[in-house]
């Protein structure tokens, strides 16, 4: 398992997905794949840099962890901001036309759809949002 | 990200290329801010379009209604992933893609 823990804002994405591709990379896995994790990784790092320590700073921490001989892949976020489960918002309506759509509330659609399961989790005072996907097969 | 920019006749086109996401979307917001006035007809040209979050969708869902309004909008040039990306989130019914 790898660890990278950065101040929690925006500007500090590409650092993230450098850290995430790096560890994919030795998965060889599919460019779809890359791309599903990547959008899952920018919004929920994107959530955290806007929401969890505003209007104070303060740190995220990412772990990647491959396990069954590479099939499963596991991303761990935890934070020690404002307690907030992003999983409890309703999805989207995304049967909506353009006009009625409202702007936002997608990101975390989007990661579910792209994960094969998420999680959340309050914990010792930290927020534990757990990605989980099978990326071989 | 980078944006070429061609406007011919009210036509505008611009080309997209490279990651569309939290740190870029807003140049692009600002492009069709500053461009759009007196434009009819906008293509979306993402051929070398990488990759797409939700951040770059609500770019595109803030042109199309802009466009909605104006004229035209249409997307071209997409990859099948970025597709994907339109058909989950149902963009695929909001957005004209060629």
């Amino acid at each position: 398992m790898k660890e990278l823990t950065v101040l929690a804002k925006t500007d500090k994405l590409d650092e993230i997905m450098e850290f995430v591709n790096s560890e994919l990379e030795a998965a060889n896995c599919s460019m779809k794949v890359q791309m599903q994790v990547e959008l899952a990784v920018e919004e929920i790092f994107v959530n955290i840099a806007n929401y969890a320590y505003t209007p104070k700073e303060g740190t995220a921490t990412i772990s990647v962890d491959l396990t069954g001989d590479g099939a499963l892949l596991r991303i761990v976020f935890k934070d020690s901001g404002t307690p907030y489960d992003p999983l409890a918002k309703e999805d989207p309506d995304v049967t909506l036309s353009a006009q009625d759509r409202a702007i936002g509330g997608l990101g975390i659609f989007m990661t579910k759809k792209s994960m094969d399961n998420v999680s959340y989790e309050y914990k010792d005072g930290q927020n534990i949002l757990t990605l989980e996907k099978r990326i071989i097969g | 990200m980078k944006i070429n920019k061609s406007l011919n006749d009210g036509k505008l086109k611009l080309e997209i290329i490279g990651r569309l996401d939290t740190l870029t979307a807003p140049e692009l917001d600002k492009e069709l801010k500053e461009t759009l006035t007196g434009v009819k007809e906008l293509e979306i040209a993402c051929n070398d379009l990488e990759y797409i979050s939700s951040a770059g969708l609500r770019v595109l869902l803030t042109a199309q209604k802009m466009m909605n309004a104006q004229g035209e909008m249409y997307i071209t040039g997409c990859s099948d992933d970025i597709l994907d990306i339109f058909e989950i989130t149902g963009f695929s019914q909001i957005l004209t893609v060629k």
